[in-house]
């Protein structure tokens, strides 16, 4: 293949300024890690379809301009959006609220966080140059990715949140990241969650912001599970039509934690969500699960890396894509399991539902392994409505349309059950109702 | 579950320092320059006699080649080749041989040696393999013989060196070549097009069927040479041709480049099966010599219920490289792709499949078992894809993968991409799910899980192994006895 040297574009270009701008800017916290990051970033660039983890989401192509950071929006501004506001409304949790990537303390609870529990913003930290900055990025894998360094480099706000030794807190928290403006901006948060040894908490989070606005979103959520310590995490993507949502969550995993991680996507014409789990303490066990609901011109990228780097791992992922219209379903995993990880066990699913004619899906599940005495699997189906299934359904007096919902409710529920939390699960298989309803 | 004792103790017998092929041979050559330029390639074709249009077509993809960059996407890392310090053609000196009498003495006692049977007299008179094989010998860089062309030719099947066949169907070659791997698909396929210096060519006339396997014996033999040799393989409407294919090198202590295309055209209801069994040398267990294997090797179903089937037993190369491929483009057409690949010492394997669905109703099966052990490293990596025309597209994927101690690695990178809604694509990892109806038809009659897994696969592999010459049959029946205990996905 020829060498092609890789001319700058418009949006690298306007990144490299919109650094220089920023940089200025920030508390001095973190400020070597945050130059190092945008180094990186501006060594390899926007990734296009050339870079091998980037392959069917082109950024390179997605992304002609780089949208300049949200400044920290008006009061009124915040009151129009958050009335908006719809991501697991209702339910009783503990909410931190960030509109535009910048926490509103007025619209957030950090007067009433149950007992075991600390939070710090993240701006507060980065002035203050808290102690928990450095355990910032527990995942070393994502020092090569592109996304999560362009956040590393911007990261504006967020929240540095503490369960401590030994509390179970049954209230989740809610990360509620809402979007607003009649013109693109981009936010990068990062939210770092350090679970003490056998504490145990809930976290919720939703992604929500204008339609037809291409803003940009890169967020990303650092988790520290230390032993014996549980984590349920449940996510929302309801961006807004033309978003380019980026998104990362990377969890180091102690010896007999445990996580459990469930994303929803419906949003966003442009997704891509990065899990990064990287098992430090052996006997740790981890559900992962995805379920995408694509439409007209939609494109969603799940990308997966469990890194198996002590004994008796366990991992289970499950992602469900259904594709509808002309979208394009995207699923990368992969499963490596380190020479010192014996006794791993290890199971990777994707299934993939095609509605129409025109949509694709794009799966590739890997398994790198070098250790002997482990069970890994992986498998990927794709394929379109059994028609017997639709038929019996047909049959029994329900219209086509019901017939398939049903079967596509169905196929969804499988990855949507293993939420815990009763209100997030009941939250999401709403959603995915009013999809189904939207779609007619 | 960890490999069981019977299984390590059969690997172990396969082990690399048992290399049983890695005599030499010597006997004077003539050679070419050290390196490529136009003027070795005008002296590789001048030494075949090519009319004027072929050399062009070379200097055109030697032009190509010195624009591109050698792949560094697979999962292997080696001393990249000094493609300036190999010979390009290396043949033996005494002239063409007309008859095996007239072929060096030294040659034909090497293909004894390797159990290649180049006399058709002890064939017929059945003191050699039962089976009738026409095989091609491929020696260095020029093919020393080609048995029972005579009777081939009564069939109306054309088998003879590449060479032989630019010169006599000027017009089926031209045709051909370079259709299914065009000149510049990757940057060893182009190589390959500019030096190429033979291979065999094979044309099965509509509705034959070709009176017997034809096969050719790639033997590598001079020290600094690398070998590109180019397989035409063309079944028209309605025949069926099988096609083995086995190699061999010397041991020596430095890495010798072995790049070849391989291209088979499957007409109207015409079947190509695709046999290899790979064993160049592995290099010494601590990674010392042995050929890189970068191989190109693709068939397109061009006509409606094409069949093209490749089976491959590799076991030899410190580095393979290779993905024996199927275009399926005829509507209702058929690829398959049957693969064991052992990797032992220091070996590095990076090999699969694709599998492209562009027609209609088309269909693909990939079998693929790896097993790694010593400190190698195996990689499956395949592409199944359905374009958007390709309805009811289906493909079943299987893909194991064993481990014998801890110092090797097994991976698994399949691509699985679907633009047809029609199209039913599965793929496993998990042995259980062959066939649930064989599995239950085993266990009622008492076999294990285990027991009835290593039954059903095997059975599948050795149908398809036992179409292979019995030299090759030994090597590939212990392989294939390795029961699949303790594989992961």
């Amino acid at each position: 293949m020829a060498d092609v040297t890789n001319l700058r574009t418009s949006a690298e270009a306007g990144l490299t300024k919109l650094f220089e701008v920023a940089r200025m800017k920030f508390p001095t916290g973190v400020s070597i890690a945050r130059e190092e990051a945008f180094r990186y970033f501006e060594a390899v660039g926007l990734p296009s379809r050339r870079v091998e983890a980037f392959k069917y989401t082109d950024l390179r192509a997605a992304m002609r301009e780089a949208a300049p950071p949200s400044p920290v929006p008006a009061a009124e501004v915040v009151t129009a959006a958050l009335a908006e506001a719809k991501g697991f409304a209702g339910l009783d949790a503990v909410r931190l609220t960030f509109v535009n990537g910048h926490l509103i303390a007025g619209a957030s609870d950090l007067d009433r966080v149950p007992a075991g529990i600390t939070v710090t913003t993240l701006n507060e930290a980065l002035t203050n140059g808290d102690p928990l900055l450095d355990r910032l990025a527990p995942v070393a894998q994502t020092r090569e990715n592109p996304i999560y360094q362009l956040n590393a480099a911007f990261m504006a706000d967020g929240a540095l949140i503490r369960v401590a030794k030994g509390a179970k807190v049954e209230t989740p928290i809610h990360l509620r990241f809402v979007g607003t403006g009649a013109t693109a901006f981009s936010t990068a948060t990062r939210v770092l969650a350090v679970l003490e040894e056998e504490a145990e908490a809930t976290f919720l989070e939703s992604h929500e912001g204008p339609d037809a606005i291409a803003y940009q979103p890169n967020d990303a959520l650092d988790v520290i599970i230390e032993d014996r310590a549980r984590f349920h995490h449940t996510r929302l993507n309801v961006e807004g039509t033309a978003a380019v949502a980026l998104s990362t969550i990377a969890a180091r995993l102690g010896a007999q934690s445990h996580i459990e991680t469930v994303n929803l996507v419906v949003g966003a014409v442009l997704s891509r969500h990065q899990i990064y789990l990287h098992f430090a303490g052996g006997n740790a066990t981890a559900a992962v699960n995805g379920a995408t609901m694509l439409g007209h011109g939609q494109l969603a990228d799940s990308t997966l890396l469990a890194d198996h780097a002590a004994v008796g791992g366990v991992s289970r992922e499950l992602f469900k894509t259904v594709i509808d219209g002309d979208s394009t379903g995207v699923f990368q995993g992969k499963i490596i399991v380190e020479q010192i990880a014996q006794k791993t066990d290890g199971k990777m699913k994707s299934d993939c539902l095609l509605l129409s004619d025109d949509g694709q899906m794009m799966n590739k599940p890997e398994l790198e392994i070098f250790a002997d005495d482990v069970a890994c699997g992986h498998g990927a189906t794709c394929g379109a409505l059994d028609d017997d299934l639709l038929f019996y359904l047909m049959a029994r007096g329900l219209p086509k349309p019901q017939a398939e919902s049903l079967l596509v409710q169905a196929f969804l529920g499988e990855a949507v059950e293993a939420v815990s939390h009763e209100g997030a699960r009941a939250a999401l298989i709403t959603e995915v109702e009013a999809w189904l309803a939207r779609r007619g | 579950m960890p490999a069981v004792q019977d299984t390590v103790d059969r690997v172990r017998a396969i082990d690399v320092d048992q290399y049983k092929y890695g005599f030499e041979t010597t006997i004077e050559m003539e050679k070419s320059e050290k390196g490529v330029s136009e003027d070795v390639i005008r002296f590789i074709s001048a030494k075949k006699d090519e009319p004027e249009w072929m050399l062009e077509w070379r200097l055109d993809a030697y032009r190509r080649w010195q624009t591109m960059k050698e792949p560094d996407w697979a999962r292997v890392s080696y001393d990249k080749v000094d493609y300036d310090n190999i010979y390009y053609y290396a043949a033996p000196k005494r002239p063409a041989a007309m008859s095996l009498d007239e072929i060096d003495p030294e040659i034909l006692k090497t293909y004894e040696k390797l159990g290649i049977p180049l006399r058709e007299v002890e064939v017929l008179e059945g003191i050699a393999p039962e089976r009738r094989v026409a095989v091609d010998a491929v020696f260095d860089s020029v093919s020393v013989a080609t048995t029972f062309k005579a009777e081939l030719s009564k069939a109306g099947v054309i088998f003879m060196p590449i060479s032989e066949a630019i010169r006599e169907y000027p017009d089926l070659v031209k045709k051909y070549l370079g259709s299914v791997v065009p000149v510049t698909d990757n940057f060893f396929a182009t190589l390959n097009s500019a030096v190429f210096s033979d291979g065999s060519f094979v044309y099965i006339p509509p509705g034959v069927r070709c009176p017997m396997e034809l096969s050719t014996y790639f033997r590598i033999n001079e020290r600094d040479t690398g070998q590109f040799e180019r397989t035409l393989i063309i079944a028209d409407k309605d025949s069926y041709v099988s096609y083995l294919e086995g190699c061999t090198a010397p041991k020596r202590d430095d890495n010798q480049l072995h790049a070849a295309v391989v291209e088979l055209v499957a007409l109207d209801d015409a079947e190509i099966k695709y046999s290899t069994v790979q064993n160049w040398y592995p290099g010494d267990n601590d990674g010392k010599g042995g050929i890189y294997n970068f191989v190109t090797k693709r068939g397109d179903c061009r006509g409606k219920n094409a069949k093209i089937s490749w089976t491959q037993v590799e076991t030899g190369s410190a580095i393979t490289w290779k993905y024996p491929s199927c275009i399926l483009r005829g509507d209702n057409s058929r690829g398959e792709f049957y693969s064991i690949a052992v990797s032992n010492g220091m070996q590095q394997v990076d090999s699969g499949t694709k599998m492209i669905h562009l027609g209609k109703n088309t269909t693909s099966r990939i079998i693929s078992k790896g097993i790694s052990a010593g400190r190698s490293q195996n990689t499956y990596r395949g592409l199944v894809s359905a374009h958007k025309k390709a309805s009811n597209a289906r493909n079943f994927t299987n893909c194991d993968s064993l481990l014998i101690g801890d110092q090797c690695g097994a991976h698994t990178v399949p691509y699985i991409e679907s633009k047809n809604a029609s199209a039913v694509f599965e793929h496993e990892a998990t042995t259980s799910k062959i066939s649930e109806d064989q599995m239950f038809y085993c266990q009622q009659r008492g076999l294990t899980n285990e027991e009835a897994t290593a039954l059903i696969v095997n059975g599948f592999v050795r149908d398809v192994l036992q179409q292979l010459p019995m030299e090759f049959a030994v090597e590939a029946q212990k392989l294939i006895s390795i029961s699949l205990e303790g594989s992961v996905g």
